[in-house]
């Protein structure tokens, strides 16, 4: 499945958050986004899922293989988002419904595409959670999201994302909310199954070491423009733009390594 | 926020123009009435009632021939004394629960807690009831059971935001410098909740008004020599089979009062710290006693 | 689970305590000799030594207090100062009537705030969803008892469907003509409390709106109305629960309007009545009826909705 944004311009409240960003990503590939907070790269993702604020206003294209997504309303757009286009939000704690099983709602994207029965969406949904590496992955599906720790619940997040077996995904700082030593473990299981399963992968994040580990392309945003983009290694070792070289050292200051 | 921009802010917004504007013209009639109106208030008239509007009675007449429109002016007087006063109650009893129960040591936080947790659910109507059975209805009746049913309310919803306010480092920093506790709570606690208590203030009075219309119609408010309008109202249920369309004066009146306190409420509330503005409900989260 | 309904039950048996403290307090609280207040001018010196002792005011107020309450607790409201019949009968008698007032307000009021506020909520932008939440705004303004009078003068005069004021006198046995009694009063009622529960609902559904996880599940493959009723709306009902038990306080001042204003014989308009007659008694009993009602309800409420919210549950159940 391959994206390809072009000449993407995002105005929020009369402000200007995306500025005439291009990218593409062709099927198969991984690219990161990287910029600092309010540089427009949520606002990317949101924009292509078609789940930007009422008050967002959208000019440019977003293709989908040859499917244009800008000027989508919301009952086109809703179909294609599970089925063929996964996200994974930053916030496990927030992203799930506190008052629905993990089962259920790691199922749910099959209900909404394949209308298949609860058993059978039950059996899927454990499956799935083993997939990601959940603990007692059948005792699991019965239980609540505030029953998990942090770092489960952002697995039953990735799990819900693939199951429709979509062939891009999205993710937006998926690690950004959990503690350190959960981080690596949850950007390998990233790593893992994006590479079996050839997903087409866009991978946001602020931390140019969390980048390193998941993606060889990226981006650079600053303040909605694309200011660099190209090779990983090329961006930590010859940044061009300055903004690059300000993550470049951000990153250096992070405690871990990648081995 | 600076206090200039803040108040344009709220006049700025059409509701808020709308509350603001029509509270000026209560007030104007409130401070004129009491010496003049267009005819006497309670001059009756027995030859002349049931008048329809006209240029000489802008309301109509009612039952005993007496002005609608000047009687209705009138009753405005009372109405503000009643919303000010209740509010003033509310005000001091609120703030007075609050600060014990979050600036005082943990036993007496606890018991001010459960206190204020039960009196929360007793309606205004009762307490307004037990104090008419004791000392006879009037409106002094009205304040006091508006007064401390609201305040009770003010000091549930403010004593959480006092607490937060009491852990912030400048407050801290006040108390290692050996400021006492009273000036801690009139220099940095009570300017901060502030903005709190303008929006209950708002809502409080809202709340009195129709307080006082309810209970000067059951006949426990504002006695006969006082004019109010919830008397009237009282007053013209009577002949509601024959002259439906009478009552809409008053209970247009208070109706436009109490929406113009609302929306004030809402205006400065949203004008003011952006904390206030509605959160994500959460069970915990319940809104304010309705009389 | 267990000891969260203890914890409440506990602060539910305190609140009436507390409650018929403060109601036989206030109530005692006349100026003047409360016996020769009830008496009036018109009471002889040996009928008002007569309710000296009714009223017990011999003896200490401590020992009053406790003789009242002891009474409570053997479901015994004493005697009317004015008639010498027993209050409980009384209050029994009256209930029929305010109970099911009360549970048919606060119906209506649900059929109407919830849904309306919802829609409030999901057409936040456009004319309909404005036109909504201003019309909450101007209802929760209205007067009940002018609410009251509009609907009598509008239905029952202009166009005559139900009746205006009173009860059939052979009360529930003709049940048809009991309800058509209520109508009105209920309607009265269940608008102003309704538009309450309105603006309520609408907040509470423009947060579930935002929620991270509402636009969680539209990214599952729905559109965001549907993910906003399929996943923000049972948590909305679930607020809407938590603050039943304060409308229940709004429904018992409206009750006291709505049957003065109805003729209604309920409990409210016997306690207006009795105010008025100072017997003492009988209020002391009806006051303490009405809150006894809405602490349990309120108890009930929490006891509820702490049993249906999962987060409540204990780890690993």
């Amino acid at each position: 499945m391959s994206l390809s944004i072009d000449d993407l311009h995002v105005d929020l409240g009369g402000r200007p958050v995306i500025e005439g960003v291009s990218l593409s990503i062709g099927d198969g590939e991984r690219l990161g986004l990287i910029g600092e907070s309010g540089s427009g790269k949520s606002m990317t993702l949101l924009a292509v899922l078609g789940l930007l604020p009422d008050a967002a206003t959208v000019r440019g294209s977003i293709r989908l293989d040859d499917r244009e997504l800008v000027g989508l309303s919301d009952r086109d757009h809703a179909p294609l988002r599970g089925a063929e286009i996964g996200v994974v939000f930053q916030d496990p704690r927030t992203s799930l419904d506190p008052i629905r099983t993990i089962g259920s709602q790691i199922a749910e994207p099959l209900r909404l595409h394949e209308g298949i029965g609860r058993r059978e969406a039950r059996a899927r949904a454990i499956e799935a959670a083993a997939e990601v590496g959940l603990p007692d992955p059948a005792g699991i599906v019965d239980r609540y999201p505030h029953q998990l720790s942090g770092g489960q619940r952002q697995r039953v997040v990735i799990a819900t994302a693939l199951i429709a077996r979509p062939r891009l995904l999205l993710a937006d700082e998926p690690t950004t909310a959990l503690d350190v030593s959960t981080q690596a473990e949850v950007l390998d299981l990233f790593r893992r199954l994006v590479d079996e399963r050839g997903t087409s992968l866009l991978f946001v994040t602020h931390d140019l070491a969390v980048l390193r580990r998941v993606v060889d392309h990226a981006a650079v945003l600053s303040a909605g423009r694309l200011v660099e983009q190209g090779p990983v290694r090329e961006l930590l070792t010859r940044p061009a733009h300055p903004v690059t070289r300000g993550l470049v050292a951000a990153s250096e200051a992070t405690t871990w390594r990648t081995t | 926020m600076r206090r200039g921009s803040w108040l344009r802010a709220v006049v700025g917004s059409p509701t808020g123009a709308f509350g603001v504007g029509w509270l000026a013209l209560v007030a104007v009639a409130a401070v004129a009435s009491p010496f003049w109106t267009p005819l006497d208030p309670f001059a009756t008239d027995p030859y002349a009632a049931w008048a329809p509007p006209s240029t000489e009675h802008l309301f109509g007449t009612d039952s005993v021939g007496r002005d609608v429109f000047s009687y209705v002016a009138r009753a405005s007087t009372t109405t503000a004394l009643v919303a000010l006063a209740s509010g003033a109650t509310a005000l001091v009893v609120g703030v007075l629960l609050a600060v014990l129960g979050s600036l005082t040591p943990r036993w007496a936080r606890d018991s001010v807690a459960v206190l204020i947790d039960v009196l929360v659910a007793f309606p205004t109507i009762l307490i307004a009831m037990a104090l008419a059975a004791a000392f006879g209805g009037s409106l002094g009746v009205v304040v006091i059971a508006a007064g401390t049913g609201y305040g009770v309310n003010i000091a549930r919803v403010s004593r959480a935001e006092i607490r937060r306010v009491g852990r912030e480092d400048y407050v801290l920093a006040a108390r290692a410098a050996g400021v006492g506790a009273l000036g801690v709570v009139t220099r940095h606690v009570l300017p901060n909740v502030a903005p709190l208590f303008a929006v209950q203030l708002s809502l409080a009075m809202a709340t009195s008004i129709l307080a006082e219309a309810g209970l000067s119609f059951l006949g426990y408010g504002a006695s006969a020599e006082t004019a109010s309008w919830g008397r009237l109202l009282s007053d013209l249920q009577k002949f509601i089979g024959v002259h439906p369309w009478s009552i809409v004066w008053p209970g247009a009146a208070i109706t436009l009062t109490v929406l113009a306190f609302n929306l004030l409420g809402d205006a400065v509330r949203d004008a003011g710290d952006p904390r206030l503005r509605p959160r994500a409900a959460t069970p915990a989260d319940r809104p304010g006693v309705v009389s | 689970m267990i000891r969260f309904t203890a914890g409440r039950l506990v602060l539910f048996a305190l609140g009436l305590v507390v409650a018929s403290v403060l109601i036989f307090a206030t109530l005692r609280l006349l100026p003047g000799d409360v016996a020769q207040v009830i008496a009036g001018t018109t009471g002889s010196p040996a009928q008002v030594a007569a309710l000296r002792t009714e009223l017990g005011l011999d003896r200490s107020i401590v020992s009053q207090y406790l003789d009242w309450a002891g009474g409570l607790l053997r479901l015994d409201l004493g005697r009317s100062l004015v008639t010498g019949t027993p209050v409980g009968d009384e209050i029994a008698d009256k209930l029929a009537v305010t109970l099911p007032l009360a549970g048919l307000s606060l119906v209506i009021g649900l059929l109407i705030g919830v849904p309306l506020g919802v829609l409030a909520a999901l057409r936040r932008r456009r004319p309909l969803g404005t036109a909504v939440s201003v019309g909450a705004q101007v209802l929760a303004a209205v007067p009940a008892v002018w609410a009251g009078m509009l609907l009598i003068a509008l239905v029952a005069v202009t166009l005559r469907w139900l009746p205006t004021q009173g009860f059939p006198i052979d009360g529930w046995s003709d049940p048809a003509a009991a309800l058509r009694s209520l109508v009105l009063p209920a309607v009265t009622i269940g608008l102003v409390e309704g538009a309450v529960l309105l603006r309520f609902t609408r907040s509470a559904a423009l947060g579930a709106l935002d929620a991270d996880y509402v636009r969680a599940a539209a990214a599952k493959g729905m559109t965001r109305d549907r993910a906003l009723v399929r996943h923000g709306l049972p948590n909305v009902m679930l607020s809407v629960v938590s603050v039943l038990g304060i409308q229940v306080a709004g429904l018992v001042v409206g009750a006291v309007l709505v049957e003065q204003l109805f003729s209604l014989p309920g409990v409210g308009r016997m306690l207006v009545a009795d105010v008025g007659r100072r017997d003492l008694t009988k209020v002391q009993g009806e006051l303490m009826t009405l809150t006894a009602i809405v602490l349990a309800v309120g108890f009930v409420v929490d006891v509820v909705h702490r049993s249906v919210d999962p987060r409540s549950r204990e780890r690993g159940e």
